[in-house]
């Protein structure tokens, strides 16, 4: 598919970020002017991404997060969210609704939610190396709503 | 993020105010916490209607809450859920754990 658009970000992972990443990806996605509750959906599988980067990847010290996003033809959001982290041992596993190795703190939700709010999500993840996350969303154009 | 609380006719009512994300949780459940372990109250009411934005996050927090007043026999209901909030809660099936109104 044909690229129409991209921004990169490159941050630390700090939670204070998470908000920073859910305001760029939102204003980015403004130009496919897309419903609340469209809009509504892209933020929290965004920042379900980029809370586990921040959470799960770098246990012992801050590490990095990237953030990619593009317009691609026919109206379609990609967003990819990547860190170099510890990575997941069981991915089957990890994408199960309310499976967590976080405790009481967390719900095991965020995977749950990227695949209900988005239309495709993939994971890779290689132990020790890190995680790449890739969801798309179409947004669709006013005139076919 | 802002934690507010007050107690009217025997119920607690807490407000949420601002975006229930990670990096809020943390501090929104230790004071919700606090307001509920202080007054022990039979009826708590938490009041989402100024949540901006909530994720999973979110969850567990709600959750925390409702374990912290079961704990003692107390009673959790949630009202003025925005859409956004709404649509994460019912992802995750607590509109059938906590009762909505
Ligand atoms: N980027 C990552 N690096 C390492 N492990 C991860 C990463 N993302 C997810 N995981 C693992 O997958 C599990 C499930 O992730 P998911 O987002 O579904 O739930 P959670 O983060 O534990 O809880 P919630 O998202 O509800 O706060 C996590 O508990 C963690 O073990
Ligand atoms: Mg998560």
């Amino acid at each position: 598919m044909k690229i129409l658009n991209e921004l990169k970000m490159e941050f630390d992972s700090r939670s204070v970020n998470e908000g920073l990443a859910r305001s760029a990806i939102s204003q980015f996605a403004a130009q496919l002017d897309p419903t609340l509750e469209e809009l509504g959906d892209i933020k929290t599988a965004v920042s379900e991404a980029v809370t586990n980067a921040i959470v799960h990847a770098y246990p012992e010290h801050i590490g990095r997060v990237w953030l990619r996003v593009r317009v691609l033809e026919g109206g379609v959001l990609e967003l990819v969210v990547r860190d170099r982290g510890v990575g997941i041992p069981n991915l089957d596993e990890a994408r199960l609704p309310m499976y967590t190795t976080g405790g009481a703190d967390r719900a095991g939700m965020g995977f749950t939610i990227m695949d209900s709010f988005m239309d495709t999500l993939k994971v890779r993840s290689d132990q020790g190396k890190g995680t790449t996350v890739t969801m798309r969303r179409r947004v669709l154009p006013r005139s076919f709503r | 993020m802002q934690v507010n609380w007050e107690i009217r006719e025997n119920t607690m009512h807490i407000y949420l105010t601002g975006e229930l994300d990670h990096h809020a949780a943390r501090t929104v459940l230790e004071q919700a916490g606090q307001a509920v372990d202080g007054n022990l109250p039979m009826r708590c009411v938490l009041n989402l209607s100024g949540l901006a934005f909530m994720d999973s996050s979110g969850i567990a927090v709600v959750l925390g809450i409702h374990r912290r007043l079961k704990a003692y026999g107390g009673e959790l209901k949630i009202s003025g859920i925005p859409a956004q909030a709404m649509r994460v809660l019912h992802t995750a099936g607590v509109d059938r754990l906590v009762s909505i109104i």
